[in-house]
């Protein structure tokens, strides 16, 4: 005898509700909060607190996924690869709003929407590995293999991503990036006080983010694991 | 439950020490920033007009409806979901995530 009062909603979660405040404090103190005055920049400087959580939020549930792989192949628990791929594709989807923030942000500052940056190239050569992990998962029909072969290529895919964002394009001879191809990391963003107290908070914010929407999805997908039989 | 809390506090001890731990060098390279850069604070073009008309607000205001009509479909998803696990496992009572 189940009646509505015996589940609680876990839209109410703690970290959920958080989640949120942080999402308001970001946008609020976001466009109101004070910021450096500085040339070329102007108040797009205040694109910082989205466009670089973004990347964040992205970086962290791939992480996330090539664990849960690692967690299947040890296991073979089939909730597991739904996780993985649900935060596969969640990080696709943050990668490529970064990727679009990114663009909008350079054709302001930079003056066109692409320019051959190191980053901006190994940014969208690392969202295409995830993209054709997704293809590869297409390939299969049955479910067994696809987790496994799946799992195995993310495996290979995190550590490709994670030195292609934040490795290679440190070490480039030229970049138009704070923190690259020999740039001052940041330092005309971070020495400012102001921006960190938004900035923070954001990261921990769109992160949280993330992890939500991928354990949502990943729920999806159990409950229509149950429907079809498959064991998890 | 342990796990949680101790990344909650890595979190905060992280942001902690990341924002303490540049502020010897923030006075002296704002002072070689301050003498070195052409565009004074004052004549870099920001939307000081637009601010003290009021317009800010309106923007605020667009964007966070935006961000609440987000988080009233995540509620919504919550939901159904949450209506979904029952009917599937009439003995659940609370769900982990």
């Amino acid at each position: 005898m189940n009646t509505s009062s015996d589940y609680k909603n876990s839209f109410f979660s703690w970290w959920k509700i958080i989640t949120m405040l942080l999402l308001i404090y970001t946008v609020v103190q976001g466009l109101l909060g004070p910021v450096p005055r500085l040339p070329i920049l102007n108040e797009t400087i205040r694109n910082l607190y989205f466009h670089v959580p973004m990347w964040f939020g992205m970086t962290f549930v791939l992480l996330l996924s090539f664990i849960f792989s690692i967690m299947y192949l040890a296991g073979h628990k089939h909730s597991n690869d739904n996780f993985a791929v649900e935060a596969a594709n969640t990080g696709i989807a943050f990668g490529v709003l970064g990727l679009i923030t990114g663009m909008i942000w350079a054709k302001f500052t930079w003056g066109q929407y692409w320019s051959g940056d190191p980053k901006q190239n190994a940014s969208a050569i690392g969202l295409l590995i995830y993209l054709a992990y997704m293809v590869l998962r297409g390939s299969f029909s049955d479910d067994q293999q696809r987790a496994r072969i799946s799992a195995i290529y993310n495996i290979f895919a995190f550590p490709i991503l994670f030195a292609l964002l934040y490795i290679l394009p440190r070490q480039a001879k030229d970049s138009l990036h704070p923190g690259n191809g020999g740039n001052p990391a940041f330092s005309s963003y971070d020495l400012n006080f102001d921006m960190k107290l938004v900035f923070y908070p954001s990261v921990i914010a769109f992160i949280l983010l993330a992890v939500w929407i991928t354990i949502l999805r990943t729920r999806m997908r159990n409950a229509d694991d149950k429907l079809n039989g498959i064991e998890s | 439950m342990k796990k949680l809390i101790a990344l909650c506090l890595f979190f905060v001890s992280f942001s902690a020490l990341a924002l303490n731990a540049d502020t010897t060098k923030t006075t002296t390279q704002t002072q070689i920033q301050k003498t070195s850069e052409v565009k004074t604070p004052a004549t870099v073009e920001m939307a000081d007009s637009f601010r003290s008309e009021g317009k800010i607000y309106i923007l605020l205001a667009v964007v966070l409806v935006v961000l609440l009509g987000i988080f009233a479909y995540l509620f919504l998803l919550e939901k159904k979901m949450a209506d979904i696990e029952k009917q599937l496992d009439p003995k659940y009572r609370k769900i982990r995530l």
